[in-house]
C-alpha cells in the first residue's frame, strides 16, 4: 500500500472579488502523513485563506486542492479533518464536554460513546474534572485545549490550526506548544499550522514554508530537523536559532517590505 | 476560571447574604414608603380634590374593599394579555425563523418591520373591535399580539444572524447541514436576544389589553372599569384598578424574567445578576 499525500495543492490560486486583491497566487505543497507543517509569513499572506481552502471552507479561485487522496469537499463531508481557531470558538451554552461532544454528535454517536470519548479527550488535554464547566468559567488556555479537543474527538487524520496561540500569553503558549507535540506524537495525525511567530513554528514543525504577502505564495519551505522529541531543551539548542535565523531571513528575503509579524492577520 | 465570582466591594462589617441582600432592596423600600407618606401628606395638606388626586390610604381601602371585582377584572384582562402575547411571540419567532433562512426576504421584510415598530399600533383598536366584535376578547388580543409581535420578530432575527463566522465555519467543518446549524447554533444563539424581547412584550401586551378596552368592551374588563368608574365620579375605583393592572403587569414581567433565568443558566449575563 502506497502512502497518499495528506494534502495536495496544485498551482491554488484565490482572488477576491472586491477590489480584485489576489490573495494566493500558484501555490504548490504536498503534505505528507504524520507531517506538522507551519505556513508562516506577514500580515495579509493569505496563510489563513489557504488553511481554509485545504478545509473546503473557502473556494480557491483555480487550481487543485487532493485531501486524503478526494476533493476537499468530499473530505469535508466525510470529517476528514478537525480545525481549531485563534479564538476557542467554544458555544457558551454547552458544557465543556457538551463542546467537546458536538462532532461526535453531529456523526451521529451514541450516548456511551460520545461520553467514554469525551472522557479520553479530557485526560489528553489535562482538563479532566472540568466536564460541567462552562467556556466562560475556564481561561483563554483552558478554552483553547478544550477547542482542541473537540478538533481531536473524532480522530480525524489531519488537523487544521489557525493561529490556536495567537491569543494567549507567552508562557501558557510554550505549554501548550509542547502539550500539542505530545498529541501530535500520540495520535499521529498531520498537522497544518498557521502562525505569526517564528520560534513557534521552528520548535514545532518538521517543515516550515515561509510566505510572502501581496500576492500570496510560498517562497521558501525550510525543513526543521531538529531531534524529536522536542523539549524545553531543544529552545537552548544552538540549531534551534541556527534555523529560526534562516526562517526569518526566508521571511525578509520573501517580501522586502512589510515583515511586521506582530500585527494580527487582518484578512 | 472564577467567573462564578461577582465582585463585592469590601466594606466594614459585611454580614450573612440575607442582610446584604436586605441593605440592597433597603433604600429601594425607604422610598416607597417615603413617597406614599409624602403623597398622602400633600393631598391633606393642600386639600386636594379626589378627582384630581385620591389620598394613598383611600386607594388601598377600596383596593381591599372591592377585591372580588377588581381580581375579577383583572384576571379578564390578564387573560386577553396573554393570549394576545402568546400569539404575537409565537408569530413573532416564527417569522423571523422563516426570513432569517433567506437573505433575500430578510433584506426585503427588514425595513418595513422596523419601520412598523413606530406605528401606534393602539390607533387600530377601534378597527379590531369592529373586526373581531366589541365584546369578543379576540379584538383586544390582536392588538396586544400585534404589539408584540415586532420587537420579538427584530430581536429574534438579530439574534439568528448575529452569530461569528467562525462559529459557521467550525458547523460547516463537522459537515453540519444548515438545519443543524440552525438548531445547533443559530437558535441558541438567539434565546438571549429572544427573552430580552419576550420581557418587553409581556409589559405591551399588558399595555395593550387595557388600552384596547378603552375603546369599549365587556363589562368585566379592567380597561372598561377604569374608564366607567372614572366618568362615574368614582376616581378611589379607577385608581385601585389601575393598582391592579400594574401588579399584573408586574408578575407577567417576572414571570418571563424567572423563565429566561432557568432556561439561560448557561448565560454569563445571567451568571452575573446572582
Amino acid at each position: 500500500m502506497t502512502e497518499a499525500a495528506a494534502v495536495s495543492l496544485r498551482q491554488v490560486g484565490r482572488t477576491f472579488a472586491a477590489g480584485n486583491v489576489v490573495a494566493l497566487e500558484a501555490i504548490d505543497l504536498e503534505i505528507q502523513p504524520r507531517e506538522f507543517i507551519s505556513l508562516i509569513g506577514p500580515s495579509g499572506c493569505g496563510k489563513s485563506t489557504l488553511l481554509r481552502i485545504i478545509g473546503d471552507l473557502i473556494q480557491p479561485s483555480s487550481g487543485e486542492v487532493v485531501v486524503n487522496g478526494k476533493t476537499a469537499h468530499r473530505a469535508r463531508l466525510d470529517r476528514d479533518y478537525g480545525i481549531v481557531f485563534q479564538d476557542a470558538v467554544l458555544y457558551d451554552w454547552r458544557t465543556v464536554a457538551r463542546n467537546i461532544a458536538l462532532p461526535l454528535e453531529l456523526a451521529g454517536w451514541d450516548r456511551a460513546r460520545r461520553e467514554q470519548r469525551v472522557g479520553e479527550m479530557l485526560q489528553l488535554v489535562e482538563l479532566t474534572g472540568f466536564e460541567k464547566r462552562h467556556p466562560w468559567e475556564l481561561s483563554g488556555g483552558m478554552q483553547q485545549r478544550v477547542s482542541i479537543a473537540r478538533a481531536l474527538s473524532f480522530s480525524p487524520a489531519l488537523l487544521l490550526m489557525d493561529e490556536p496561540f495567537g491569543a494567549l500569553d507567552e508562557m501558557t503558549r510554550e505549554r501548550l506548544n509542547a502539550e500539542l507535540l505530545g498529541i501530535w506524537a500520540e495520535t499521529g495525525s498531520t498537522v497544518v499550522f498557521v502562525t505569526h511567530s517564528i520560534a513557534e513554528a521552528v520548535f514545532l514543525s518538521t517543515r516550515v514554508a515561509v510566505m510572502s504577502a501581496r500576492p500570496g505564495r510560498i517562497t521558501q519551505i525550510v525543513p526543521i530537523d531538529l531531534p524529536q522529541p522536542r523539549t524545553q531543551a531543544t529552545r537552548e539548542d544552538p540549531s534551534f536559532f541556527e534555523l529560526v535565523t534562516r526562517v526569518r531571513a526566508a521571511l525578509h528575503g520573501g517580501s522586502g517590505r512589510d515583515t511586521d509579524l506582530s500585527l494580527a492577520e487582518a484578512e | 476560571m472564577s467567573g462564578l465570582a461577582v465582585e463585592q466591594p469590601p466594606g466594614p462589617g459585611i454580614g450573612s447574604r440575607t442582610t446584604r441582600q436586605a441593605r440592597q432592596w433597603l433604600p429601594a423600600a425607604a422610598v416607597l414608603v417615603l413617597g406614599l407618606g409624602l403623597w398622602e401628606g400633600l393631598v391633606a395638606a393642600f386639600a386636594v380634590q379626589r378627582f384630581l388626586l385620591p389620598p394613598p390610604s383611600d386607594i388601598l381601602q377600596t383596593f381591599w374593599n372591592e377585591r372580588g371585582t377588581l381580581w375579577g377584572a383583572g384576571w379578564y384582562t390578564f387573560k386577553e394579555a396573554v393570549g394576545g402575547f402568546a400569539i404575537g411571540c409565537s408569530a413573532g419567532v416564527l417569522f423571523a425563523l422563516v426570513v432569517a433562512r433567506w437573505t433575500l426576504l430578510r433584506v426585503a421584510v427588514m425595513p418595513y418591520a422596523i419601520a412598523a415598530s413606530a406605528i401606534p399600533i393602539i390607533a387600530f383598536a377601534p378597527i379590531t373591535n369592529q373586526w373581531f366584535g366589541l365584546l369578543n376578547p379576540l379584538s383586544k388580543m390582536m392588538i396586544a399580539a400585534v404589539l408584540c409581535f415586532f420587537p420579538v420578530f427584530v430581536n429574534t432575527l438579530r439574534g439568528l444572524t448575529s452569530v461569528r463566522t467562525s462559529s459557521i465555519e467550525l458547523m460547516r467543518s463537522y459537515a453540519a447541514g444548515e438545519l443543524a446549524i440552525f438548531r445547533r447554533v443559530r437558535f441558541p444563539n438567539a434565546l438571549p436576544y429572544i427573552f430580552s424581547a419576550l420581557k418587553v412584550a409581556s409589559v405591551l401586551a399588558m399595555i395593550g389589553a387595557v388600552v384596547a378596552e378603552y375603546f369599549g368592551g365587556s363589562q368585566e374588563a379592567l380597561g372598561v372599569q377604569i374608564r366607567n368608574s372614572a366618568a362615574l365620579f368614582a376616581f378611589e375605583t379607577a385608581w385601585a384598578a389601575i393598582l391592579v393592572a400594574s401588579v399584573l403587569g408586574v408578575a407577567f414581567y417576572l414571570a418571563i424574567a424567572l423563565i429566561e433565568h432557568a432556561t439561560l443558566d448557561w448565560h454569563p449575563s445571567a451568571r452575573a445578576a446572582d
